[in-house]
């Protein structure tokens, strides 16, 4: 071994190379007890409301629970109750229109929206804010402050159909359009975030390559395709995950502003999954489901944290 | 800087009058689209409930009357719920930091036994659905294991579940692996113990971020709907989201507008003051985090 510099003892002592036998194997233990002394309340936390409940949760999924006598095992039957039960399928379907209609909706307008104020030189502070406001209210207050706005006399969109001349929407009150409503709901209210991620993106673009692309005869339209969208590939793929996690898990829309209905158009799979634990008191069963939209997601979720944690 | 518009075009007549009616265009979409909503909600929480019910609806109020929030505050008791919400938001915030904080720093500068094996099966909990966890964490709150106690309608049932935020701890993590480690040897030369190094030196160069995380605690915490709903079952102990939306049904619409007006407030005006941080949160912490 080779000494490149000269080491007090002092410092010796601190990194801790070049003493050996007891002594070290001693300051290991205290540098060991040190760090889970700093990480002992973190593990407890995770342990207790994040660990346990996830293993709990599997085997819920198999289990009957009354919370009198012990938990029984019952195999398949909780998800045999959730195949027999009509919500089932229409729980999923809704969910899917619901995350399907978002990415149409909630997916294309935050990019274009970007795109056009990366373009614009003036107001742009302006613009930042007031699109990122609706991120900051409670969702609670969203959903109620918009199911006054869609109230179908009064309501503020109604009212602006009439002052244009267009026939009025049943909006939540009608099984064709609630699902809909919600969807615009829940794109007003999440669209700051994405906006502001896709300006960020579109700002690290290169000039030149738009210069570049230019010199070659594209025009706007090319430079778009083959630049703009090439070179936010990456953040346009790992919000689409984000937002389709997100958007399958949704309740407090429904929840709040229509409890399901009309004719059931608007119950979701977390919906569901609420009204099995906490009407029916039927928790394997809510458990069962649980699992079953982990599964869904599962795949999806773990690509999103592969995509970014390599990255950095 | 050059973006997908060449600025040759826009220097010509023609660019010109189509930048600013795109300008104008963006402009008025941006203002009726998130602006209008607002006002909307400000008018109408001054409007008289008989006003509201009048179709079509007026455009102003009739008098802009600012009673209809005393009304609510006293009508709904909201001085309790914003003082729940308050207790519960500042509770978690401080137990997260509390928590995370120190679990970041052994993970990124004591670097334990097992410590990757740790930071990976914290990370691997981001992977669930927090849907997917809601029955079997609320089970572990009305009996803690170990501890058996039932933590239902105890704002503890917010904050602890809080605190296992993985997201928290590896941005955390992130930045203090950026801090060089001759720095802390530095400062244990000169005598400094482990959490002195953490208080004098690192936390103090990791403001950036510690901002980030308590804006992104508190923030959740105000916001958050779905756990309070289940956690917090008795009225005297809930939050702001959850008390007005258990009002909703059967309170004057002018009171319920002003109600979420006050919901709404510390968030805006929080917002307004920490604009640049929240920004610089939201891009560090979805794409790099």
């Amino acid at each position: 071994m080779t000494v490149t510099a000269v080491r007090t003892p002092e410092l010796a002592s601190v990194q801790g190379r070049s003493t050996r036998g007891p002594a070290r194997l001693r300051r290991k233990v205290t540098e060991n007890l040190t760090a889970y002394g700093f990480l002992c309340a973190a593990l407890v936390c995770f342990a207790l409301f994040s660990w346990y409940p996830i293993i709990r949760g599997i085997l819920l999924s198999f289990q009957q629970v009354n919370f009198v006598t012990p938990a029984e095992w019952v195999g398949w039957r909780n998800f045999e109750t959730l195949f027999n039960d009509p919500l089932f399928g229409i729980a999923w379907r809704n969910t899917l229109l619901f995350t399907g209609l978002a990415l149409v909706i909630g997916f294309a307008i935050p990019f274009a929206v970007a795109i056009v104020l990366n373009e614009l030189r003036h107001a742009n502070a302006y613009f930042r804010l007031v699109v990122y406001l609706p991120v900051m209210l409670p969702p609670v207050v969203v959903a109620i402050l918009w199911k006054w706005f869609y109230d179908p006399g009064p309501g503020l969109f109604n009212s602006m159909l009439r002052t244009v001349g267009l026939p009025p929407l049943a909006w939540l009150n009608s099984a064709d359009t609630s699902m809909l409503s919600l969807v615009l709901v829940a794109t007003w209210a999440a669209m700051g975030s994405a906006t502001l991620i896709y300006l960020a993106a579109l700002q690290t673009i290169p000039g030149e390559l738009y210069e570049a692309a230019e010199l070659d005869g594209a025009n706007l339209w090319q430079r778009l395709r083959h630049v703009t969208i090439p070179q936010t590939r990456f953040v346009l793929l790992v919000m689409m995950l984000m937002q389709i996690v997100a958007t399958m898990q949704v309740f407090t829309e429904p929840y709040v502003m229509t409890g399901g209905g009309p004719e059931d158009s608007t119950v979701t799979v977390p919906l569901l999954l609420y009204r099995y634990a906490f009407f029916y008191d039927d928790f394997g069963t809510a458990s069962a489901l649980s699992l079953l939209l982990f599964l869904a997601l599962g795949a999806f979720s773990a690509l999103y944290l592969r995509l970014t944690r390599s990255v950095s | 800087m050059r973006t997908l518009v060449s600025p040759w075009a826009l220097r010509t007549r023609r660019g010109k009058t189509m930048y600013w009616l795109v300008f104008a265009l963006v402009l008025a979409l941006f203002t009726l689209a998130f602006v209008v909503p607002l006002v909307w909600m400000l008018l109408g929480a001054m409007k008289s409930a008989p006003e509201l019910a009048r179709n079509p609806p007026t455009l102003l109020p009739e008098r802009f009357d600012t009673g209809a929030y005393a009304e609510a505050w006293n009508f709904m008791d909201l001085a309790k719920y914003f003082t729940n919400t308050v207790i519960i938001a500042a509770g978690a915030w401080l137990i997260q930091l509390a928590v995370q904080v120190p679990a970041a720093y052994a993970l990124s500068k004591l670097r334990p036994v097992l410590g990757k094996w740790i930071l990976a099966l914290m990370l691997a909990t981001l992977m669930l659905p927090a849907s997917a966890l809601l029955v079997p964490t609320y089970l572990a709150i009305t009996e803690v294991p170990i501890f058996e106690v039932n933590l239902v309608n105890s704002p503890a049932a917010i904050w602890l579940p809080a605190a296992a935020n993985a997201f928290n701890i590896y941005l955390l993590k992130r930045f203090f692996d950026q801090i060089p480690t001759d720095l802390l040897d530095a400062a244990r030369i000169d005598g400094a113990g482990t959490v002195t190094t953490m208080a004098r030196i690192v936390l103090p160069l990791s403001r950036p971020i510690l901002a980030v995380v308590s804006i992104f605690s508190i923030v959740a915490a105000w916001k958050d709907f779905i756990w309070p709903l289940l956690v917090l079952q008795n009225p005297d102990v809930q939050t702001l989201s959850v008390a007005l939306q258990r009002f909703e049904p059967d309170t004057p619409i002018n009171l319920m507008l002003a109600g979420l007006v006050i919901a709404s407030v510390p968030m805006v005006v929080a917002f307004l003051i920490f604009q640049r941080q929240i920004l610089a949160g939201l891009t560090a912490g979805s794409l790099k985090g």
